[in-house]
């Protein structure tokens, strides 16, 4: 039998995957298996025009390129273990898998609070990342005079506040340990400027505050902060941050400390103690409040990894690496966790829509190269991440890494009211624009993307190279 | 090549004018302009474009 691809995960990192392994000129089997019921799907409409009840369920398809027509998709069906130097993945019904080339795509899940209180189905305690999320979400915020609580002021559940408002839900708070709302993605000076408007249309928050447990009998009634307020609510929305999806590799001597750890060409690297820290992600993450969606992932986890890869004596980026990871498994999308030779060389996962894209191009051409014995002597990945985020009518579109340049930010043009665009600089360098405000606004922080293309890598000190 | 954008979804992201600039630009007010008819020679380009979409409102039509 010809060699086969075995993509696990079939959401857009794992479709982009496949349509990558084509572009290239993969072509033996592919096989993409997903555990949720769908085929690939949009999620940036769920917490926005979809939860809105504006954009219809069916909208959210991604649409195949051609090049896929036969891809086996093994839908509903989940990767329950893998067994890598046998190069075999396990799969809910106990039938194994082997494959020669593995593409990582299983993304991440929605972190929950543990605290005491109501919970499961039926408690009114919700997370924002699936349809089936969504659909349940959407269904009890339709209820008159809901009191909807939302713990974690990051993107997701950012959007969620502004989209209840419009959908005209009585009262929406919003809750975070940080005194700011986006603060870590954005900084201080972005932060005020959007608490306000969410302030101006009817949204309140609760910051500088945790979460330490619900009340209710079954239900919750009310959401105990840790500063001893009691918040009543009705509907919970859990926006908290994600847990990356690696369980199932674990064992197989991974670096999964925080998503999987690759190299500068995506491909998975050995960690030093892969099966005892495979459950050591989550329950970093978990230990952290403080709602982080798709910003880049916590410093917690950057900074123990990059000592996790320091005492493997590995360079950041720059060298074959074959030594220290394994050239048939490559990461794609929310998962990986890479280092960028377009910034500092530290592994990082970045949890932005462009990122399942831009990865899937640079791992498919890698790991099509290594199945065909071919060098892999192409420049190290060094995508320009990008964001956005709709919040009322209003527009955040971010280029570069404005978290890199928290220290020196600038407004660049308009006015803390109206349409505004944001330089973050490092060392002086411009090293991230977000743009806040209409079409205008979006368009004007694209002008800058050539800027920030074109300037060289930082060196691994963050001096201008 | 047939290009059609469903402007009911399309919201002016402009990540189609980086993939393909000669096909897609937005005018002054930050609104996507594009050809429907672009020469064979852009496909890989509207092919890019239509990968990056994050509405996924761009179709190739033939
Ligand atoms: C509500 C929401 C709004 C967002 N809005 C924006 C936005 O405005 N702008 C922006 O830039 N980004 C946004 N994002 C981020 C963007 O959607 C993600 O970066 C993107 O979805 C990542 O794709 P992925 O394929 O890597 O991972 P995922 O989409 O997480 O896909 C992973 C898939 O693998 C499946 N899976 C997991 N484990 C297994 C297993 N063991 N076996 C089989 N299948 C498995 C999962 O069920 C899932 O289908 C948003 C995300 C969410 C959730
Ligand atoms: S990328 Fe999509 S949404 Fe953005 S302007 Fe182009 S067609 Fe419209």
């Amino acid at each position: 039998m010809a060699a086969r691809v075995v993509v696990a995960g079939a959401s857009l990192g794992g479709l982009r995957a496949a349509e990558q392994l084509r572009a290239v000129g993969w072509t033996g089997p592919i096989t993409a298996v997903g555990d949720e019921p769908h085929m690939p799907y949009n999620r940036p409409p769920l917490s926005k025009r979809v939860l809105a009840g504006t954009a219809p369920f069916a909208s959210l398809a991604l649409t195949p390129r051609a090049n896929t027509a036969d891809v086996e998709w093994r839908l509903g069906t989940r990767v329950t273990g893998a067994r890598l130097r046998d190069r075999v993945v396990v799969l809910d019904d106990g039938e194994e898998l082997d494959f020669d080339g593995l593409v990582v795509a299983t993304g991440l899940r929605a972190r929950r609070l543990r605290c005491p209180g109501p919970s499961g189905p039926g408690s009114g305690r919700h997370t924002v990342r699936t349809l089936a999320d969504i659909r349940a979400l959407r269904a009890e915020l339709a209820l008159p005079g809901v009191r909807l609580v939302v713990t974690g002021a990051g993107f997701i559940g950012c959007e969620v506040a502004a989209t209840a408002v419009g959908l005209g839900v009585a009262e929406v708070t919003v809750v975070d340990v940080e005194p700011l709302p986006m603060l870590r993605p954005l900084g201080e000076f972005l932060a005020r400027a959007l608490l306000r408007r969410h302030e101006e249309r009817g949204v309140r928050f609760a910051l500088g505050t945790g979460v330490a447990g619900f009340e209710g009998d079954g239900r919750v009634t009310g959401v105990v902060l840790s500063d001893g307020r009691v918040l009543p609510a009705d509907v919970v929305v859990e926006s908290v941050g994600s847990v990356a999806n690696t369980e199932w590799l674990a064992g197989n001597g991974l670096d999964l400390s925080d998503g999987v750890l690759t190299d500068e060409h995506l491909r998975a690297r050995r960690g030093a103690d892969g099966a005892a820290t495979a459950g050591g992600g989550a329950f970093r993450v978990g230990s952290e409040a403080g709602g982080r969606a798709f910003g880049v992932a916590s410093e917690a986890g950057g900074g123990s990894a990059r000592g996790a890869s320091h005492e493997a004596g590995a360079p950041p980026y720059g060298t074959t690496a074959d030594a220290g990871c394994l050239p048939y498994v490559v990461a794609v999308g929310d998962i990986a966790r890479f280092p960028n030779a377009r910034y500092d060389g530290v592994p990082r996962r970045v949890e932005h829509w462009s990122i399942p894209g831009d990865t899937a191009r640079h791992a498919a051409k890698v790991l099509t190269a290594q199945l065909c014995s071919q060098p892999v002597d192409f420049a190290p990945f060094a995508p320009l991440p990008s964001f956005w985020s709709d919040q009322y009518d209003f527009r955040l579109q971010s280029f570069g890494s404005p978290e890199l340049g928290h220290d020196d930010v600038r407004l660049l043009d308009g006015e803390a009211d109206g349409d505004m665009l944001v330089g973050y600089h490092r060392d002086g360098r411009l090293v991230g624009v977000v743009g806040l405000g209409g079409p205008a606004a979006a368009a004007a922080a694209a002008r800058h993307r050539s800027l920030l293309l074109e300037r060289p890598a930082l060196s691994p000190q963050g001096a201008a190279s | 090549m047939k290009v059609a954008v469903d402007m009911n979804k399309c919201q002016d992201h402009g990540q189609c004018v980086f993939a393909a600039p000669d096909v897609f630009r937005l005018d002054d007010s930050g609104r996507l302009a594009y050809l429907s008819d672009p020469g064979d020679a852009f496909r890989a380009d509207v092919e890019e474009a239509a990968d990056v979409c994050p509405m996924q409102a761009i179709r190739i039509e033939a």
